[in-house]
């Protein structure tokens, strides 16, 4: 942690501002060794935590979702009443793998002669049922939903027919019929067998007592994750993210320039909520990049644009939501305007707070809060790496200008995270008066290219509709000696839903870190 | 294995295959449980089978799916009524999956065995069930105990009683919306099982919690609620207790709410009575029909007709004829065809006058809608309209409509007519028919479009069953055999064809006299597939004519096609040769 700047913002805040957080690494998955290459099907694409905080997924390039369980959480007993025993869990998570599956496919569109990757866009969790986890998938094109289940491997050690015997005994009427394949084409058994108990076969009143129910043994268990639904061909242009409805049936999928809302229940359609294609392709500037649902209101939805602004819809004024009910977005500084602020103010995720009352958005500079309540401008930006605006020439002729980078909420709604290059990542304050800004390295060492903030102390807040703009580095960042490798992105990151815990994506490697 | 009888061995397979690894193999076994519970007798289908399955509750969705439905008709098999209890587990266990199919179909087998439980048993046996989904730790089991709570009330004692509306209750606020939507859903029910004192008091109070709830898509199950709960209620508690929240419903600021009360308002008016209707519903109906929501007007319009048949010929005049009038000009399609197709409904409704004033105005501008789903919807009910203004009206200012669809740029419209034609033919009479359709019914052999071709030679049959024999000689069959000198052997396929469908509608003698010569004749067609086609056509005509014409005229053609240079025709000739044989045979 920065020293210097923790202590005296101590001093100059009010005492409601927590201190800023001392961060620590706790695990990493899937670690490079040096040298190492790392495999593009390896690459995290995703990364989720689920609503107890109990279990994360991530899901890779190489259609893969992986699923990693919290340990430090005693297994008998419910967690809740345990928490209600004794609030402050001493230990901060500790997560284990727990299971794998392949989730997509790569695929061939032979209609549009277009290869469908299998690289995991977004993963989702649903409500937990019966001790089974659910999740939804998607990559660019088709929506999954998967469940993962803990299931008895039975063996059945007694029956009534020995099948060694029975299909040794070829005139044995069985229902196996001896043949390998005892089902007709079509999916239907055949009858045949029955037919030996004609009419006249007389059952006892007592039944037979030779007969005997098969008897299952069942020791192991093991997971297994089966796909429950498959929710395809809705899109014709790429998925970007999926978000789930708090009516608990519903989710939404949204493309380029569609956003559709899906039954959970039903895979075989869906209605169109909001498209903003022109009629002429030719007139479209502006796509959608991102979109969720509001945690608590099941009629409150938020999109993000390629042109900055994030509009809010209410679902209930309309079944065609093109109309949005607010619209946020800022209003350019006129004279700054560059060949970049189109390209650099496109959003490239949106995130609700855990109460729905505040909207993240990141672009490519800065992290933006907004309040829904306020459609005037930002409640608080936060450039995540201005150093970086001298050089925008180099980051559009590399491409590095389109990278879409996350952005993350504590559950308390007190900070903010979003991902950088070189494998860093900041976090920040943005409770009023707080003025954290931590830079952190996806490493065993996370502090280890700690940036110096600015120790000049943040003003104090007098409203909340002033905007304030921290964490601006000095332009000698560089001068530090930190060269900034623009291949090693930070793209994906998640906070855990209530306690101080960051899980970030470097490349193929998995870096979790507490405070 | 040595011991079991041969004729045992099918049932001993069925048994193993419970647990095959084969889904369609246990699939079946489950299908035939019956059969395996017979043959181990009720006793131990009590203590070994049923058991068995509880503990089998992890399999494929079909697979218990499946024993879901057989469970619910197993009483006999377990012993009957008095035994019914021990079928209880393995559905309450079903109860809780995942899956809704498979949890709807388990509530629905233990409301059947509840049903025919006897009193003691279902408070020993069903109302601990109940109550222990209704606490299940996941929402998948209390979303099910939701449905069983109507079959446990009645049975239960006043405190059980009590205690169960209080654990209906508790669902009605719980934390997962999936439970409030079922509890919503199933509110009605259970309200019918519930005295009047406690209804008016514990049910309403409810009620109230559901139709303020945050969630949309439980306030709209509420709507449902409504009506079930008003036919419950004495009418004056329904108007003061009801109501309101109908009307508020009917402003609710979502649309899928505002589509609910659209879609139910007729219920809801026979819940409230007609004079409340007249007074207060008319209102809240117009501002549904004028809603800003495509989806609300739609779900509006449907009920039109149905609405006004409630308020009489003055009150529709005045209220909701200009409301129709606007929607027929709607933005939306789907409006319009909505409207299109309950429309004709108003004219018994308005009578003569106002139909012919008002009415007929908007069936003509939607006969011309650009949308070929608003014309067809209209087409389709015309015989209400004939009915109250009469025939002569209704051909003068409809007819030229109908012919302008018949003559429309898309097949598939002028399909769609053609399939109307007949209907068309019965409301409006021959005489009618003669004048203005009967050219179109010719024109439509020679349409340019397949199925066009077909559907029309389909058509033609259909008319000679409307009108008779007689009148099908007249005017159907000379032109139809007419047009076998049609240079075109597609055309002359299509004749060939008509004359198949109509040979069985005129009868042996005028088959003989007339069509069977045309078909002879064909069967000198230069082109081959006119004369497979002929060869088709006598097969049919087989079991018409008398067994000495089959001799005499047809089977000497059919040998000579039989000889033909062309492979199919001599397959098809020979095929009907065959056919002559067996008539011959059996004949």
């Amino acid at each position: 942690m920065n020293g210097k700047g923790g202590g005296e913002e101590g001093v100059t805040a009010t005492s409601s501002v927590s201190p800023p957080l001392d961060w620590k690494f706790s695990q990493v998955f899937g670690e490079r060794t040096a040298g190492e290459e790392v495999q593009e099907v390896d690459i995290i694409s995703a990364i989720e935590f689920d609503k107890s905080g109990d279990h994360l997924a991530t899901g890779d390039r190489g259609g893969r979702v992986v699923l990693f369980e919290r340990t430090d959480v005693k297994e008998h007993g419910s967690r809740r009443e345990l928490e209600k025993q004794d609030y402050s869990i001493s230990r901060h998570p500790e997560f284990r793998y727990k299971t794998e599956f392949q989730s997509h496919e790569p695929e061939f569109d032979y209609l549009k002669s277009l290869e469908i990757e299998e690289k995991i866009n977004k993963i989702r969790w649903c409500q937990t049922s019966n001790g089974a986890l659910f999740l939804l998938s998607t990559n660019d094109k088709t929506i999954k939903f998967w469940k993962v289940q803990e299931k008895k491997v039975k063996k059945v050690s007694e029956m009534n027919v020995d099948s060694s015997q029975a299909s040794a005994n070829g005139n044995i009427p069985s229902s196996c019929s001896a043949s390998p394949r005892p089902c007709l084409p079509n999916g239907g058994c055949s009858e045949r067998p029955y037919k030996y108990l004609s009419s006249d076969f007389k059952f006892p009143p007592g039944g037979f007592p030779t007969l005997r129910l098969p008897v299952v043994a069942s020791e192991d268990t093991s997971l297994i994750a089966r796909c429950r639904r498959v929710y395809a061909h809705a899109h014709d242009y790429h998925i970007n993210s999926i978000s789930k409805n708090s009516d608990g049936e519903t989710f939404i999928s949204a493309d380029d320039l569609r956003i559709n809302l899906w039954n959970l229940e039903i895979s075989n359609q869906s209605f169109n909520i909001v498209d903003v294609k022109p009629a002429n392709m030719e007139d479209l500037t502006e796509v959608i990049t991102s979109a969720e649902f509001h945690p608590m209101q099941c009629n409150t939805l938020a999109y993000c644009s390629s042109k900055g602004s994030i509009r809010l819809v209410d679902l209930r004024q309309s079944a065609l939501c093109d109309n949005h009910s607010k619209l946020f977005e800022e209003h350019e500084t006129p004279g700054t305007r560059s060949f970049f602020t189109e390209i650099i103010a496109s959003i490239s995720d949106i995130k609700f707070s855990k109460n729905g009352r505040h909207i993240l958005s990141r672009d490519y500079m800065t992290l933006k809060l907004w309040d829904i309540n306020m459609d005037s401008g930002p409640v608080a930006t936060f450039q995540v790496h201005e150093y970086l605006r001298p050089r925008l020439c180099d980051l559009y002729e590399n491409d590095s200008i389109f990278d879409k980078f996350e952005c993350c909420l504590s559950g308390d709604g007190l900070r903010i995270a979003t991902g950088s290059y070189s494998n860093l990542f900041r976090v920040f304050g943005c409770a009023s008066g707080s003025s954290e800004a931590t830079t952190l390295e996806a490493s065993k060492n996370p502090m280890r290219r700690q940036v110096q903030t600015p120790a000049r102390p943040a003003r104090s807040l007098s409203s909340l509709t002033r905007v304030v703009r921290r964490g601006s580095e000095s332009p000698g960042a560089d001068a530090n000696g930190n060269s900034h490798d623009f291949t090693t992105k930070l793209l994906h990151l998640a906070w855990h839903p209530n306690e101080n815990s960051i899980a970030c994506a470097a490349a193929n490697s998995l870096y979790m870190y507490y405070a | 294995m040595a011991m079991l009888d041969e004729p045992l061995y099918p049932i001993a397979i069925l048994i193993d295959e419970l647990k095959n690894e084969d889904i369609q193999l246990r699939l079946n076994s489950i299908r035939r449980l019956s059969t395996i519970a017979r043959a181990l007798g009720e006793e131990r289908t009590r203590k070994e089978l049923i058991p068995f399955l509880s503990e089998n509750n992890d399999d494929d969705d079909e697979v218990l799916l499946a024993m879901a439905e057989e469970l619910g008709v197993f009483i006999p098999y377990v012993g009957g009524v008095e035994f019914a209890h021990v079928l209880l587990p393995p559905l309450e266990t079903l109860c809780s999956v995942e899956e809704t199919c498979v949890r709807d179909k388990a509530v629905e087998s233990l409301c059947r065995i509840g049903s025919q439980m006897k009193e003691s048993d279902i408070v020993d046996w069903f109302v601990p069930l109940v109550k222990r989904l209704a606490a299940g730790e996941w929402f998948t089991a209390r979303v099910s105990s939701c449905g069983l709570f109507h079959i446990a009330y009645p049975s239960s004692p006043d405190m059980l009683k009590a205690e169960l509306r209080s654990i209906y209750g508790q669902l009605c606020q719980d934390d997962m919306p999936m439970v409030r939507r079922s509890a919503a859903s199933n509110l009605g029910k259970f309200a019918s099982t519930v005295e009047q004192s406690h209804l008016k008091t514990d049910v309403m109070s409810m009620f109230e919690d559901l139709t303020q709830d945050d969630q949309d898509s439980v306030r709209l199950l509420a709507v449902e609620g409504c009506a079930a709960l008003g036919k419950l209620l004495e009418p004056q508690e329904c108007v003061s207790h009801i109501l309101p929240v109908i009307i508020n419903f009917s402003q609710d600021k979502s649309w899928r709410v505002r589509y609910m009360v659209a879609n139910q308002l007729y219920e809801l008016s026979e819940a409230v009575g007609p004079e409340t209707t007249r007074s207060d519903l008319v209102p809240a109906y117009v501002r549904l029909l004028r809603d800003n929501e495509a989806e609300v007007r739609i779900a509006a319009a449907g009920k039109v007709t149905k609405f006004c048949q409630i308020l009489g010929p003055a009150l529709a005049i005045q209220h909701i004829l200009p409301c129709v009038k606007e929607l027929s000009s709607d933005s939306s399609q789907h409006v319009r065809s909505a409207l299109a197709s309950v429309i004709m409904g108003m004219a018994p409704v308005l009578g003569k006058d106002a139909t012919i004033e008002q009415l007929l105005p908007i069936f003509l501008s939607l006969l011309k809608d650009e949308f070929p789903d608003v014309r067809l919807n209209i087409i389709s009910k015309l015989d209400q309209v004939n009915q109250v203004i009469g025939i002569d009206l209704l051909s003068q200012s409809l007819l030229p409509a109908i012919v302008e669809l018949a003559e429309d740029r898309h097949w598939r419209v002028r399909l769609a007519i053609i399939e109307y034609i007949p209907l068309l033919a019965s409301q409006l009479g021959v005489r009618f028919f003669d004048d203005k359709l009967g050219a179109l019914c010719m024109q439509w052999l020679e349409d340019k479009v397949f199925s066009i071709r077909d559907a029309a030679a389909n058509n033609l049959k259909r008319l000679a069953e409307e009108f008779g024999p007689e009148w099908a000689m007249q005017h159907i069959v000379p032109q139809v055999l007419d047009k076998m000198n049609n240079p075109h052997y597609l055309y002359r396929m299509t004749f060939l064809h008509a004359i198949a469908l109509l040979s069985p509608v005129m009868g042996s003698d005028i088959t003989y006299q007339r069509l069977l010569p045309v078909v002879i004749n064909a069967s000198k067609d230069r082109v081959p597939n006119i004369k497979f086609n002929v060869a088709k056509v006598l097969q049919s005509l087989l079991p018409i004519v008398d067994s000495s014409v089959v001799e005499k005229t047809i089977r000497p053609c059919l040998v000579e096609l039989s000889e033909d240079p062309d492979v199919d025709v001599r397959y098809f000739a020979h095929q009907a040769i065959q056919s002559c044989d067996q008539l011959m045979i059996s004949g």
